[in-house]
């Protein structure tokens, strides 16, 4: 048995995969044949995935995607990149070159709906070119698998299949890592900080990703205490699930609202809108993935269309891109700081590049007349960002409004991450909402990298003066009148939570794995109204 | 069978030309047919493939354009006609609608 650190829990036993560090970076090309078949493999893969698409949508929608269905699967739009493979180009950079060309042949175009439809082929891009740089990895990685690495990023996690189980080992990494985060939020077992892996003749592993441990090829003993814990986990399964559908309330009769945490609109299609009181935060920087072109405004405005259309009439909240820190984008965050997390990352980033920012900003305002969408912003230090933040937005929309372009002025709040902003929380008299991301405000306040596991063990659990801070928080909150949540990871955690309630904390978003378990825990938990901590 | 060929012209009346929507339709028309069908907006000279939603998105043809059109095959008459019926019934869209999927 080897010793880690838990990072999502649950167990899984199944077949050792090696994920090399080669596979880790860029697409190895191959030979003109090898490429031309590649990229003629990931546009018949692009074409069924648009048709299977276009089956599920009726309207605009459906003829969109007819249209760029059609498109594509003409020989023309690919010949040039063809022509350049046959030269010796990977495919990857031949389609996208071919593509960008015809682009900014459609952005040149006299007539405005001309000009739109360099958007379409904006998505055939990116679309051919997201399986042509994800193959290598899914290619090399089949469903089921107990993944072991010394890392893995957020986009690797992100598109891996795991609708047929399996695990995660890493030798690096720790528990409040950003894929760690995801695990979770997917309810894959993990365990981090396993430290070097004897793996040589070994080729089954048990991961018990609740203990933190691993067991290398297990023995009829470890399999009979593997299967009664899948059992007990079963039954504790059972009971969230019965949790999921009633609201949350205290044995003292406290109502608690529930969100989810949702890296993109593709996280509801597994979600039941009624076992959650809404979005409480919507992580947009995961529509942004390494390597790959940054979604364009129409883009954006269907994944944020797609969550309000979920939600119905309860709250989505939308943070704005929070790039930087452990979420670095290639050609858009800064190389070679020396502490990212120190650096220039969400709103510090997002002002400096407005460019950016205002596409986000134009998408989010577009989306805001379909349903109670709330923006809001990461990182925030200083009322004077948010106010500028606020500048921009007004100017966006005073845009749209002069196109014609219907839109609406989301209420805009802030994370409440950054120690200074925790501290002089009462100040931000122009903040709609806050919400405490418990994550990144305790490595801030511990000074105590969430990264780094010779020093992670300062943040686990709630270390004393992050509850502070978050107290602090609510009672600005109060003083201001407006709404405070948590959306941390923390939340999720359902031994953590009567502290949390006795901040005056009444409203969390957690992992969509750990609602049913959230849930069940509040129902079972007193806190005490009537003592004056409600 | 012989072989046959036609041409003729018709004026692109719906406000957005051969726009997104027109343009699926006009081309999926086209590829039903066997013969070689080729259009030539006013104001271009060189004829290009009636069958292809890329040559054709790319003329970037507005509303009030003329366009001819020629085929030549086996099935040419029926071609033409058939091409030169869905435009002048305005693609089958209602005349003020928009004629594609933009935007919002």
């Amino acid at each position: 048995m080897l010793v880690g650190r838990p990072a999502s829990p649950g167990t899984a036993l199944g077949p050792i995969f090696v994920l090399a560090e080669r596979l880790q970076g860029d697409r190895k090309s191959g030979d003109p044949i090898e490429e031309r078949t590649a990229l003629e493999a990931a546009i018949a893969g692009s074409i069924a995935e648009i048709d299977s698409l276009a089956a599920n949508v009726t309207g605009v929608g459906a003829d969109l995607l007819e249209f760029q269905s059609a498109m594509l699967s003409d020989e023309t739009l690919r010949a040039p990149a063809l022509v350049a493979i046959t030269h010796g180009e990977p495919a990857d950079r031949a389609w996208a070159s071919a593509l960008s060309e015809q682009i900014a042949e459609y952005q040149a175009a006299n007539d405005e709906y001309f000009r739109a439809r360099a958007s379409d082929l904006g998505d055939l891009r990116d679309r051919v070119l997201r399986r042509l740089r994800g193959n290598a990895a899914r290619e090399a990685m089949p469903t089921g698998v107990i993944v072991c690495a010394k890392d893995l990023t957020p986009s690797q996690f992100l598109e891996t299949d795991w609708a047929g189980g399996g695990a995660i080992m890493l030798t690096d990494s720790s528990p409040s890592s950003h894929v760690a985060m995801l695990a979770r939020g997917r309810g894959i077992p993990m365990v981090v900080g396993l430290g070097e892996l004897p793996l040589a003749g070994h080729s089954i592993v048990l991961v018990d990703g609740t203990r933190g441990r691993i067991v290398l090829s297990p023995g009829a003993d470890e399999r009979s205490v593997f299967a009664s814990d899948q059992l007990s986990i079963e039954s504790q399964r059972r009971v969230e699930n019965n949790a999921l559908a009633r609201p949350a309330v205290t044995l003292d009769g406290a109502s608690i609202s529930v969100m989810v945490n949702i890296s993109g609109p593709d996280d509801l299609s597994a979600i039941d809108p009624g076992s959650c009181d809404g979005i409480g935060l919507f992580r947009t920087e995961l529509m942004f993935r390494d390597n790959e072109p940054l979604p364009d405004e129409d883009a954006q405005y269907r994944a944020y269309r797609r969550c309000l259309d979920w939600a119905g009439s309860k709250p989505v909240t939308i943070r704005t891109l929070d790039i930087g820190g452990d979420k670095p984008i290639r050609g858009l965050t800064p190389v070679g700081e020396s502490n990212p997390f120190l650096g220039s990352r969400g709103i510090r980033l997002m002002l400096a590049r407005p460019d950016v920012f205002r596409v986000q900003l134009r998408a989010l305002a577009r989306a805001a007349p379909h349903g109670n969408l709330k923006l809001m912003l990461p990182m925030v230090a200083l009322p004077s960002e948010l106010a500028a933040a606020r500048v921009l937005l007004d100017d966006v929309i005073a845009g749209l409004a002069g196109e014609g372009t219907p839109c609406h002025r989301p209420p805009l709040g802030i994370m409440i991450e950054v120690p200074a902003a925790a501290i002089m929380a009462a100040r931000f008299t122009d903040a709609a909402f806050f919400s405490i991301g418990s994550n990144d405000l305790t490595q801030y306040v511990m000074a105590a990298s969430r990264d780094t596991p010779a020093v992670a063990s300062l943040n686990e659990g709630v270390p004393e003066a992050a509850m502070q801070l978050m107290a602090n928080t609510v009672a600005g909150a109060r003083q201001l009148g407006i709404e405070v949540s948590l959306c941390g990871d923390i939340a999720s955690d359902a031994k953590l939570l009567p502290p949390l309630l006795a901040t005056g904390l009444r409203s969390f978003s957690v992992a969509p794995a750990a609602i049913g378990r959230i849930k069940s825990a509040i129902s079972k938990l007193s806190i005490g109204e009537g003592n004056g901590q409600g | 069978m012989t072989s046959g060929k036609a041409e003729t012209w018709v004026l692109i009346t719906n406000p957005t030309g051969l726009h997104a929507r027109p343009a699926v339709k006009f081309t999926k028309l086209a590829k039903t047919f066997k013969s070689r069908v080729e259009i030539l907006p006013a104001g271009r000279t060189d004829w290009i493939d009636a069958k292809s939603i890329v040559k054709v998105m790319a003329l970037k043809s507005p509303g009030n354009t003329k366009l001819s059109i020629r085929a030549e095959g086996e099935d040419a008459e029926t071609a033409v006609a058939a091409l030169v019926a869905l435009i002048e019934r305005h693609f089958d869209e209602g005349q003020g609608e928009p004629g594609g999927a933009h935007g919002h």
